[in-house]
């Protein structure tokens, strides 16, 4: 772009036909002709910067807008959800005046080409998330996924990633509570890095991203900007990676979680004093981003000059102050009699804040530099009214092959010896082995309110010391399941979530998610997007948990390959009382185990297939949402009553997984039995949905029992927690000690 | 009569507010102190909490020690104000020399989050009273730099003067020399250990275990009854 003379407003339209280089900005033709039509002449390079990353894939959720309406049109009656889809958050009402926000977000692009920095902003990012909304944050989960567990570059990836979102959550004091770790060579050169982050408020403090009240200032504070991240919305997260392009590195940001600390102190301190009138965090298209939503969607216009923007490289141009996404940056809108003491709290924790323009009251943004008008837009067009596309979508041909390949005529384990080293082949297996290598790395108690972490079904936190109140979250996905079946597929990871978060006690309330998909251009990707948000949607609609927000990561395939469909799922629940909560690890020798559900021979895209068999084909299990919410309100009750010291969902592994599981955590053996009407492998291996194993203490065994009856929930006894083994009788012992080791040196072994 | 306990806070301390819980629960006042202001505030004793107190991107301490708040908190833990750090605190106490030695990145190269065994040598210090000598405790350990070092005369002198207060069991989690946890100053007012106490303090939480309430009963106790 020429730098001379300056491009703005007035010189765009007396040159009408300079060139400007839309196309490497990551625009389409016609996107960009529309942009000329919409302005009414040639954009100037500043704008054209802030189209091409507002109308970036990455921001502007062009291919997948279409189909997210359904969670709108979808949503079922809650009296929970208190800020639904499009601030920067959802907020749930937890009671006693207590308000959460929670989301999940991607860093799936940025953490492949740089796996440490990838994944630390993507925490950082999220967490921003959380403040903008008024709330402290208390807790990050972090659902992973990654190439196969012994190729040679998940070991640069895995570590890099592991460390970097401990690197900058350790130090920000938020305990990690959840996520998961999954290994697949689907997702070889796009490893998936989720993150997650829950933020407590009271009602009255929830704060919105918008601009208002003609005359009030705009602050941006935080770090410097700098040349990092520039382009990285537009370029790094809406293109498919190709060997034969430039190295991208330099598109990724780096992180100061000292800096993004302080920026959480500082930025509660002036909620608390009430100083805030619109707030946003500067995350993906930076400047561009925080000026065009507040402007849009406050009541007025706003006036800004980029040459206030504190700078940590002067020779940056203003083309590059607003796509730059250095991190740790807020934006917040002040009335001009409370700048004073905005600024004297940024001080006091030496943040670095500057009024960089202020509220108008008339509909443009508007952006000087150097004393020229370099942006006169109608703010809408920038953040909303990108563009919008309908891609054509199509059932893939291979996907009935696929699903004809049944994995219920797989060769099974016919004698003990035969089941026995299937158990340990699967406990050990990287999927379902310890995960406690990668969780240690994450601090799980600080802020003193941790109640359950991982490897626990859901992490939850306590948020008020004196009543007790607690909220749950559990995050799950499973694109084996999704790839035979997204409807399926994704209404699978919802009943995973929802089951866990109830599992421990804990009442489901609300959703967020991440849909990793692969190319949108690719109609067979765009079916299995089409299909996994139709099923999440009536999904949600039918368990009476809305969708509050969530994100879209497209473009995750490598050359022609995409990842397989993974719709990764968030559920948030309430617990009146944390003291009533279900561990995982079974508490005491005697006790009944019952398993709760149905069990069917289901195998398709289940962990026995792939550990056994390396096998992928044939249907998903059943879905049963109406099965999966009375599941869900009998773990309630029990745990609210204290009929039951232990419970452990069963998902990916089946029966046996959970109980090797339960009986590690606890220290305590397990002797089962084959009920009546199952073979030993479906008994141990089934990954039926809709159950979960429970450990009842003797004296509760006919009231639980009756409650179940009652309520119309299959219960079946299937054994006792005892002694140091896990035995099903007649067929196989292993001793705790062996499972230890089989179940725990996986991971370190591989990694370490 | 209950005493007032002090706890730091710099920008990047992390466990201060759950140190402040941690002293209300063992009966104590817990005293909010700024990195930025001298004064003490007429405190009895003082807390350095966890966290990363200026970002620690150079050696994790080495700028707090020069921080307004410390040039008092030295001067009083030299004329006997007990001081108690804890993992960051831990290793502000070593760079301010109010503890010999200093702390390395773990052996491993790992951050490490565990609940950690350890046993308990020296129960006469400030912090220690209300447990015994030899009794055997699990206190969460979190931290990048935990790894304790020091020249063998000092190590020595340490353990020949029982100044050695914890020391890990079963494992060593960050390759600290002689498996020391924690160690105290000559006259027993100064302790500083890698481990969080205040993670131990409430069954429903952290650990799920109360073994760090001594400490926070200990110093309590020792100032009610001064």
């Amino acid at each position: 772009m020429s730098r001379t003379p300056l491009d703005t407003v007035e010189h765009a339209a007396g040159t009408p036909d300079v060139e400007l280089p839309w196309a490497e900005l990551g625009l389409k033709k016609d996107e960009y002709e529309r942009v000329v039509e919409i302005l009414g002449r040639r954009p100037t390079g500043a704008e054209l910067a802030m189209y091409s990353v507002m109308w970036s894939e990455h921001c502007s959720y062009k291919s997948s807008k279409v189909h997210l309406r359904q969670f709108g049109e979808k949503a079922p009656q809650s009296d929970a959800l208190l800020v639904g889809i499009g601030e920067n958050a959802g907020v749930v009402d937890v009671g006693q005046g207590y308000a959460v926000t929670f989301k999940v977000e991607s860093h799936n692009h940025p953490s492949y080409v740089e796996p440490y920095q990838g994944a630390a902003t993507g925490v950082g990012g999220i967490v921003r998330d959380i403040i903008a909304m008024g709330a402290r944050p208390v807790a990050v989960v972090d659902p992973l996924r990654f190439g196969a567990a012994d190729h040679p570059d998940t070991k640069r990836v895995l570590p890099g990633v592991v460390a970097g979102i401990g690197g900058y959550g350790n130090c920000l004091g938020l305990p990690n509570i959840g996520g998961e770790v999954v290994f697949d060579a689907c997702y070889q050169g796009n490893p998936l890095v989720n993150a997650g982050a829950i933020g407590v408020m009271r009602h009255e403090d929830i704060h919105l991203a918008k601009a208002s009240g003609a005359g009030n200032k705009v602050i941006l504070y935080g770090a410097r900007t700098g040349g990092d991240g520039i382009g990285g919305a537009s370029i790094l997260a809406s293109e498919t990676f190709d060997d034969a392009k430039p190295s991208k590195r330099p598109a990724v940001q780096v992180g100061d979680p000292f800096q993004e600390k302080l920026l959480i102190e500082c930025t509660l301190e002036a909620f608390r004093e009430k100083l805030v009138v619109g707030i946003q965090d500067l995350g993906a298209a930076g400047l561009s981003c925080a000026t065009s939503e507040l402007a849009s969607n406050g009541s007025g216009g706003m006036r800004v000059t980029l040459d206030d923007v504190p700078l940590r490289d002067s020779t940056l141009s203003p083309e590059e102050i607003l796509m730059s996404e250095s991190q740790e940056r807020m934006c917040a809108v002040v009335e001009p009699s409370k700048v004073d003491r905005f600024l004297e709290i940024c001080d006091k924790w030496d943040v670095i804040a500057t009024v960089i323009g202020e509220v108008t009251d008339g509909d443009r943004l508007e952006i000087f530099w150097h004393g020229g008008k370099i942006v006169d837009v109608d703010p809408r067009t920038v953040a909303h009214d990108g563009p919008v596309y309908e891609r054509p979508y199509a059932r893939p041909e291979w996907q009935d092959a696929l699903q004809a390949d049944d994995a219920n005529a797989l060769p099974r384990p016919t004698t003990g010896a035969e089941l026995k080293d299937q158990v340990l082949r699967l406990v050990a297996s990287p999927n379902q082995a310890s995960k406690k290598w990668i969780t240690s790395q994450y601090d799980h108690f600080v802020q003193g309110n941790t109640v359950l972490a991982q490897p626990e079904d859901s992490g939850m936190i306590r948020i008020d010391e004196e009543t007790g109140l607690g909220v749950a979250i559990a995050t799950d996905g499973n694109g084996r399941y999704a790839k035979l079946d997204p409807y399926a597929g994704a209404q699978l990871a919802l009943s995973e979530a929802y089951r866990n978060v109830a599992t421990t006690g804990a009442k489901p309330l609300a959703v967020s998610d991440c849909l990793n998909f692969g190319s949108p251009e690719d109609p067979a990707v765009m079916w299995q997007f089409a299909e996994a948000i139709r099923g999440l949607a009536d999904a949600c609609q039918q368990l009476g948990t809305p969708v509050t927000g969530g994100n879209v990561s497209l473009y995750n395939q490598t050359g022609d390959v995409a990842i397989h469909p993974t719709p990764v799922v968030a559920v948030l629940g309430v617990i009146d009382d944390v003291a009533r909560r279900t561990p995982v690890a079974f508490q005491e020798e005697g006790q009944l185990l019952y398993l709760l559900g149905d069990t069917r021979e289901e195998f398709g895209g289940s962990a026995w297939s792939q550990v056994v068999h390396d096998h992928l084909g044939g249907l998903p299990p059943k879905v049963d949402l109406e099965r999966e919410r009375l599941l869900g309100e009998i773990l309630i009750s029990a745990s609210r009553d204290g009929m039951i010291d232990a419970a452990h969902d069963l998902s990916d592994g089946g029966l046996i997984q959970a109980v090797v599981e339960s009986a590690l955590l606890g220290g305590k053996g397990a002797r089962l039995v084959v009920p009546d009407g199952l073979d030993a492998f479906t008994f141990l291996f089934s990954e039926s949905a809709g159950r979960a194993v429970v450990a009842v203490p003797r004296s509760e065994e006919l009231r639980f029992n009756d409650m179940c009856g009652a309520r119309g929930l299959p219960v079946t006894r299937i054994g006792v927690v005892d002694g140091d083994t896990v035995e099903l009788q007649g067929e196989f012992e292993l001793s705790l000690e062996e499972l230890r080791t089989a179940h725990e040196e996986t991971i370190p072994a591989l990694l370490a | 009569m209950t005493a007032r306990i002090g706890v730091v806070t710099f920008p990047g301390s992390l466990d201060d507010r759950d140190t402040q819980r941690a002293i209300r629960l063992a009966g104590a006042e817990p005293v909010a102190l700024w990195h930025k202001d001298k004064n003490l505030h007429q405190v009895d004793a003082v807390v350095l909490p966890g966290g990363f107190s200026y970002g620690d991107y150079l050696r994790a301490g080495a700028i707090s020690r020069f921080s307004p708040v410390m040039e008092t908190v030295i001067e009083q833990a030299k004329a006997g104000l007990p001081v108690l750090g804890i993992c960051n605190g831990f290793q502000i106490l070593t760079e301010a020399h109010l503890l010999p030695g200093g702390m390395l990145g773990n052996d491993h190269l790992h951050f490490i989050c565990r609940d950690q065994k350890l046993r308990v040598e020296n129960a006469d210090t400030a912090w220690t009273a209300d447990y015994e000598a030899g009794q055997e405790i699990h206190i969460p350990l979190k931290n990048m730099d935990g790894r304790y070092v020091a020249d063998e005369h000092t190590l020595d002198k340490l353990e020949a003067e029982g100044r050695v207060v914890f020391r890990y069991l079963d494992v060593n989690p960050n390759g600290s020399l002689r498996d020391i946890a924690g160690i105290t100053n000559e006259a027993g007012n100064v302790v500083g250990l890698m481990p969080h106490p205040e993670h131990a303090v409430e069954p429903l939480v952290g650990s799920g275990r109360t073994d760090g309430l001594p400490f926070f009963t200990s110093i309590l106790k020792k100032l009610v009854n001064a």
